[in-house]
């Protein structure tokens, strides 16, 4: 029994999410980890505790994370594994469900809980409910919800590393550009202090100048409901919900935020929520261990000064 | 250019879907359904293809109850030409789905098939990916952008920390996220004109594929409760809860 993880790195690291399917995937058996990219991230790779081998796939091509030669290249390497994990990233739902197809197997996205090596816990319907399904097929294909796992450690391991034949290039699809958005702040989706903003901000310039201050003085991400991103107060990849990303930090604030199903979706496991909001009608109110009623832009400014 | 447009009958994203007391399922008997919002946004970006001359045709095709007819006219209300109904009574997981399409698919041969990211009811986010896989095609999901040319669609797509443009050949599988566009409401003359556009039914068990669940649902619940909170009335309490009560600052 053995179990191939899909890692993902940046910049010679091995992205926590990465090592929190490590961290899931514990528990079917010898793991091995497949992964694209430099020199350094297959070192990386090789650190972390309890993994067998490093399946490393160099090169330029195959390192920009097209779904088509990755999937391949996980389908090729698949025969020896009965379970085939990464974590529910971007990256993770783009190409694992295309895996899943090529193997004829039914995906398993955003596990929250591995019952045992049939059975795993989801949420469907905007995390209302929790389905315990359990797979017939002969292999598992599941990505994992990174904030139901805690990580494994970056380092204690040392794996070999063996290269993996890079597929040939092909032109039915190609990168053109990317644009990745610059942060001295620490990532969302990993961050121990998230402060969120929506559209009681009402504009770019109070997301800047009113609640990102306050993230800063707690050293915390910022994150945006859809509403604060479809009016271009944040960028799209700060979403928080059912079809953004998904937190479950110490520590929460919802600024200006209503608090819709999809939203909640996206943080309702959050340990603490704190809501701020001058309707003490709005329904976050009802998942907020701390609420305040009141105008953000005299309280966040406030608060802000008091820490 | 042909466009197919899968699209999904949901409960409505409004409604917050209980759990049934026997932890069989989510009870769904009796709430409001609508077009899966991700797919409404599919088939806007199809029609506006077809008004700007790119594309000649759009399809729309669902899977599901016989109910899932009232979708296909939704689609083709807001701009579809034709609908295709493949009836079954069961709820076809991702992967049949995925098969079924692609009987439709060599039926029609669509240059591009657009289709929602995630359906919000089992938020699988799979069935584009594993169509794309069955295909052999080239995929770009959660598109916020999608311009076609030369044979290419140049998607750009909402990724971890940004965004990425991507080009690929088509025939292609693209899958539409929030940002692509803010779909039309369709006007009462074209809800009248989409009854007489064609809409053909087919019965899944007819299809030459196996749509058996590959998964069993052992049971359904609701998730923990959150204690309920409190209300405190300045900042300077909020503070000194968050820094002595909940120890996180
Ligand atoms: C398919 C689909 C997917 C979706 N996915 C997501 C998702 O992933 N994430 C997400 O967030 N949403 C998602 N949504 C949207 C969701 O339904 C809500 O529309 C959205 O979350 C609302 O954002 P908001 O709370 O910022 O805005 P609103 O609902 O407009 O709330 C603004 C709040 O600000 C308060 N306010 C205004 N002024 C002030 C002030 N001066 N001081 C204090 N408070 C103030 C108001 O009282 C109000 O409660 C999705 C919707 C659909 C249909």
């Amino acid at each position: 029994m053995a179990v191939l993880v899909i890692l993902e790195s940046e910049a010679g690291q091995i992205r926590q999410a990465s090592r929190s399917a490590v961290a899931a995937a514990s528990k079917h058996g010898e793991i091995d980890v497949l992964i694209a990219g430099d020199e350094a991230a297959a070192q990386a790779a090789a650190k972390l505790p309890g993994v067998r081998t490093v399946l490393h796939a160099p090169g330029k091509e195959i390192s920009e994370g097209l779904a088509e030669p990755l999937a391949s290249l996980i389908v090729a390497s698949a025969t020896a594994y009965d379970h085939i994990v990464s974590a529910s990233t971007a990256a993770g739902k783009n190409i694992m469900p295309r895996v899943a197809a090529l193997l004829d197997v039914q995906i398993i996205p955003d596990v929250v809980a591995v019952v045992d090596s049939d059975t795993f816990v989801r949420p469907i319907y905007a995390g209302n409910a929790l389905a315990t399904v359990c797979s017939s097929d002969a292999k598992k294909v599941l990505t994992i919800r990174s904030t139901a796992f805690e990580p494994v450690p970056a380092e204690g391991g040392s794996a070999a590393i063996v290269p993996m034949p890079a597929a040939p290039a092909s032109d039915a699809s190609r990168i053109v550009s990317v644009t990745v958005a610059q942060s001295e702040r620490p990532e969302l989706d990993t961050a121990r202090i998230v402060v969120s903003g929506g559209r009681g901000l009402k504009g770019s310039e109070a997301f800047h100048d009113v609640l990102e201050p306050l993230a800063d003085r707690l050293g915390a991400a910022v994150g945006a409901s859809r509403a604060a991103v479809d009016e271009g107060y944040a960028p799209n990849d700060l979403q928080v919900g059912q079809t953004g990303k998904i937190v479950a930090p110490e520590l929460y604030l919802a600024v200006g935020i209503s608090g819709a199903i999809q939203h909640l979706a996206g943080m309702k496991d959050s340990k603490i929520i704190v809501a701020i909001n001058k309707d003490a009608e709005a329904p976050i109110f009802q998942v907020a261990d701390y609420g305040l009623v009141g105008d953000l832009f005299e309280v966040i400014p406030q608060l802000t000064a008091a820490l | 250019m042909k466009i197919l447009v899968p699209v999904k009958r949901v409960v409505d994203f409004n409604i917050k879907v209980r759990v049934k007391s026997d932890g069989t399922g989510a009870e769904t008997a009796g709430l409001k359904m609508s077009m899966n919002p991700f797919d409404e946004i599919a088939v806007e970006e199809a029609v506006r293809l077809k008004e700007k001359g790119v594309a000649t045709e759009v399809i729309a095709v669902s899977i599901g109850e016989p109910k899932a007819q009232d979708t296909l006219r939704t689609a083709m209300a807001m701009g579809a030409d034709r609908g295709i109904l493949i009836t079954t009574e069961t709820s076809p997981e991702p992967l049949a789905v995925a098969k079924l399409l692609q009987v439709i698919v060599g039926r029609e041969n669509p240059d591009l098939i657009i289709l929602g990211k995630q359906a919000i009811d089992d938020d699988m986010n799979a069935t584009g990916q594993m169509l794309a896989g069955l295909l052999g095609r080239p995929q770009a999901t959660f598109a916020s952008k999608i311009e076609i040319a030369d044979g290419r669609a140049e998607v750009s797509r909402e990724i971890d920390g940004g965004v990425e443009t991507i080009s690929i050949a088509l025939p292609a599988i693209v899958t539409a996220d929030l940002r692509l566009n803010e779909p039309r409401y369709a006007s009462l003359p074209n809800i009248m004109k989409a009854k007489k556009k064609p809409l053909e039914t087919i019965d899944a068990a007819s299809l030459p594929v196996d749509i058996k669940p590959r998964l069993t649902v052992v049971s359904v619940v609701e998730p923990s409760e959150r204690k309920p909170g409190v209300k405190v009335a300045s900042v300077a309490e909020l503070v000194e809860k968050l820094r002595n009560e909940a120890k996180v600052i």
